[in-house]
C-alpha cells in the first residue's frame, strides 16, 4: 500500500492548502519519511506521481533540505545543536559524550538500529543548551545523567512497540 | 528599567494559548476593530507608529504594506517564522505562549493589504509549534475569527502553516517564497520585489513580515500610534524581545522598550557573567552581525537601531550572544563560518566558494598550522564576498571573519607558528562588569 492509500486525508489536506499543488512537495516528503523511516526512491516516485512532478525535481527538494534523510536512520534520530550559542554552554562536550555513550561516530547509527547521532546548526533553543532534537521534538537543558535516562526511556518504548 | 510586555504580555496567564482565554483577555478585539476600518486607515496607523521589521533589517512595516498595489485581485500575506539565526529564539516563545496574538496580527495585516490568504512559514524543526498554531487557527476559524466573512465582515481570509525542512536561507524572503512554492529555497533576482506583480508568492504581490513584527500590530490597533511611540526612541519606537544567550547566568528572552543599555540587559536582567568573569565580546545580532569588542563604552550603548549602528555593529534581530574573557575569538570565527558554509544555498559563487575556503583556512589557523599571511588571506576572501551575492547571506558570512580579525587580531596571531603573539586577553579597555542597576 502506498502513501496515497494510507495517508489520503493528510495528503489531501496539504494539497488543498495551496493554489499550486507543487507547494505540497515538502509536506508530502514528510509523509514519505513518516511511512518509510527515510525518503526512499519509491517514496519520491509516489510524491512525483501525486503532484505531477518529475521525480528528479522531487529528489532535488529532498536533497536540498537537511531534515529529509535520503538514507535509513536509527529509530531515534538524535540531532544535537553544537552551534556557537549552545557550544558556549557545553554542547560540544555533551555531543562527544553522547557519541561515546552510544559508541558511534558522527552521523553513525548504533548496531541495534536504535539511535543515530549527528550535530546540527542552531535549533532556536540557545537559552536551554545543551539540547537536542529527537525525531523533531526538542529535549532541553540536558546533561549526561538526563540523557542516559532518556535513552533508557526510548529503549523501553521501542521494546514495548516491537512486541 | 522594568520589563514592558507588549509581545510577551499575558505570559503569566494560564492557558493563554487557548482561544477562550485569549478572548477573555481582550484577544481579537483589535481584529474586530480593524475590519470595521478602511484599509488605508490601518496602514496609516501602522505607518504613524513607525513599527520597524523585527527580522533584522528594521524596514518600516506600514511602508512595506503600502507598496502592495490595490488593484491586483490576488495578494498574499506571508509570515516569516524561519527563525534560524544563531542565538535567536524569540518567535518560538511568542508562538508557544501566545499563538493567537500572532494570528490576530497577521490577519489584521492581511486585511490591510486585502490578502487572499496568510501562509505562516515555520522552520521545519518547529514541528510542535506548527501543531500548536494549527490548533489555534482551527479554533479561531470555528469561532468565525478567521476564514470566510471573518468577524462578521465581508472580508475572507484563510490562514495556513507551512513547515520548512532545515534551511537557514529560507529566512531570506525570496528563498522563503520559492520554498513555499515547492522549489529549492534559493533567493530570487530582484526586481521584481515581493510586493510587485511577478515578484511575490505565485507571482502575486506579497508582504513578508517577521513573527515579532506582526505580534506588535494588535497592540498598535488597540492603543494607537501615539501610545506606541511613547516607548523606545524616535527612530526605534516600541519594545523589542532581546534573546540573551552564551555566558550569562540567566539566558532567555527579555522584552524591553528600545533604549535599554547592553550593560543593564546583560549584567542586571540576564544575571551577569558566571564566575564574575569579564565580558570579552558580544555578537549582538547572532552569527551574522559584526562582533563587538567589549569596553565600558560599548556596554553603555543603548539598544536601538541607531545607537548600535554608531558602534559599527548592528541591532539586527537582537540575538545577543555573550562571550567571557576565556573565549578564543578564532574559535568563534570557526564556529560561525562553519554555520554559514553549511547554510549557503550554493547559488552564488562568492558565497558558496568563499564560505568553503574560509572554513578550510580558519581550520588551519585553529590547528596552529597557519602563517601570518593566512590571516590577511581570510580577510581578503571575506571582503570579496561582500555586496556581490543575490542575498545578504554572503555579507553575513563575511562578517564573522572580517570583524573578529579586526577586533581581536591577537587571538588569531597566537595560533601562528613563530609569531610573537600578544596574550589574547590583554585588552587595554577590558570592561570590568559594573555594578548592576540604573
Amino acid at each position: 500500500m502506498g502513501i496515497l492509500e494510507k495517508y489520503g486525508d493528510r495528503i489531501q489536506h496539504h494539497v488543498s492548502k495551496y493554489p499550486d499543488k507543487r507547494s505540497a512537495v515538502m509536506p508530502l516528503l514528510y509523509v514519505v519519511q513518516d511511512e518509510y523511516g527515510w525518503v526512499t526512491p519509491d517514496g519520491i516516485d509516489e510524491v512525483a506521481a501525486i503532484l505531477d512532478m518529475d521525480p528528479t525535481q522531487v529528489k532535488s527538494i529532498a536533497g536540498f533540505y537537511t531534515m529529509y534523510s535520503e538514507q535509513p536512520k536509527g529509530k531515534y534520530w538524535l540531532q544535537v545543536c553544537t552551534d556557537l550559542a549552545c557550544a558556549l554552554r557545553g554542547a560540544d562536550k555533551f555531543h562527544e559524550d553522547l557519541k561515546a555513550e552510544l559508541g558511534v561516530e558522527e552521523g553513525g547509527t548504533t548496531e541495534d538500529g536504535m539511535f543515530t547521532v549527528e550535530h546540527v546548526m542552531c535549533l532556536a533553543a540557545c537559552d536551554k543548551a545543551p539540547m537536542l532534537q529527537c525525531n523533531f521534538h526538542f529535549y532541553e537543558k540536558l546533561d549526561m545523567d538526563k540523557m542516559k535516562a532518556l535513552l533508557a526511556e526510548w529503549r523501553a518504548e521501542a521494546a514495548k512497540t516491537s512486541t | 528599567m522594568q520589563q514592558t510586555y507588549v509581545l510577551l504580555r499575558g505570559r503569566e496567564i494560564p492557558d493563554l494559548h487557548k482561544l477562550d482565554v485569549y478572548v477573555k483577555n481582550g484577544g481579537y478585539d483589535a481584529l474586530k476593530k480593524a475590519v470595521a476600518m478602511p484599509t488605508a486607515d490601518i496602514i496609516n496607523v501602522v505607518k504613524a507608529s513607525n513599527l520597524r521589521g523585527r527580522g533584522g533589517a528594521g524596514f518600516p512595516t506600514g511602508m512595506k504594506w503600502s507598496f502592495i498595489p490595490q488593484n491586483e485581485p490576488v495578494k498574499y500575506m506571508v509570515v516569516n517564522c524561519d527563525e534560524s539565526e544563531t542565538g535567536t529564539f524569540k518567535d518560538r516563545e511568542i508562538i508557544e505562549t501566545n499563538p493567537h496574538q500572532l494570528i490576530e496580527g497577521a490577519v489584521i495585516g492581511a486585511y490591510a493589504i486585502q490578502a487572499k490568504a496568510v501562509y505562516i512559514y515555520l522552520r521545519g524543526e518547529f514541528w510542535d509549534q506548527a501543531a500548536m498554531l494549527d490548533q489555534a487557527i482551527a479554533d479561531a476559524r470555528k469561532a468565525g475569527l478567521v476564514g470566510p466573512n471573518l468577524c462578521g465582515s465581508n472580508y475572507s481570509c484563510e490562514v495556513y502553516t507551512h513547515l520548512g525542512a532545515g534551511a537557514y536561507i529560507c529566512g531570506e524572503e525570496t528563498a522563503l517564497l520559492n520554498s513555499l512554492e515547492g522549489k529549492l529555497g534559493q533567493p530570487r533576482v530582484r526586481p521584481p520585489f515581493p510586493a510587485n506583480k511577478g515578484g511575490g508568492l505565485y507571482g502575486e504581490p506579497t508582504v513578508v513580515n517577521n513573527v515579532e513584527t506582526l505580534t506588535n500590530v494588535p497592540w498598535i490597533i488597540n492603543n494607537g500610534a501615539d501610545e506606541y511611540k511613547k516607548m523606545g526612541s524616535e527612530q526605534s519606537p516600541g519594545t523589542k524581545i532581546f534573546c540573551v544567550s552564551g555566558h550569562v547566568n540567566k539566558p532567555g528572552n527579555y522584552e524591553f522598550p528600545f533604549g535599554i543599555t547592553l550593560r543593564e540587559l546583560i549584567m542586571e536582567h540576564a544575571g551577569g557573567i558566571p564566575g564574575g568573569k569579564a565580558i570579552k565580546g558580544i555578537l549582538p545580532s547572532g552569527g551574522s552581525g559584526p562582533i563587538m569588542r567589549v569596553t565600558d563604552e560599548i556596554l553603555d550603548t543603548k539598544l536601538t537601531y541607531e545607537d548600535m549602528a554608531k558602534t559599527g555593529s548592528i541591532l539586527g534581530s537582537a540575538s545577543i550572544i555573550v562571550m567571557d574573557e576565556t573565549v578564543d575569538m578564532t574559535w568563534v570565527a570557526s564556529k560561525v563560518i562553519k554555520f554559514f558554509k553549511h547554510e549557503s544555498c550554493g547559488k552564488c559563487t562568492p558565497c558558496r566558494e568563499g564560505t568553503y575556503w574560509l572554513d578550510k583556512v580558519v581550520d588551519r589557523i585553529m590547528a596552529n598550522e597557519a602563517q601570518m599571511k593566512d590571516i590577511d588571506l581570510i580577510s581578503n576572501v571575506a571582503k570579496n564576498m561582500q555586496g556581490v551575492t543575490l542575498c545578504a547571506l554572503g555579507d553575513f558570512a563575511a562578517n564573522p571573519i572580517i570583524h573578529t580579525v579586526k577586533n581581536f587580531p591577537e587571538d588569531f596571531k597566537q595560533h601562528v607558528k613563530g609569531a610573537a603573539a600578544a596574550p589574547a586577553k590583554a585588552a587595554p579597555k577590558q570592561a570590568a562588569p559594573a555594578p548592576a542597576g540604573d
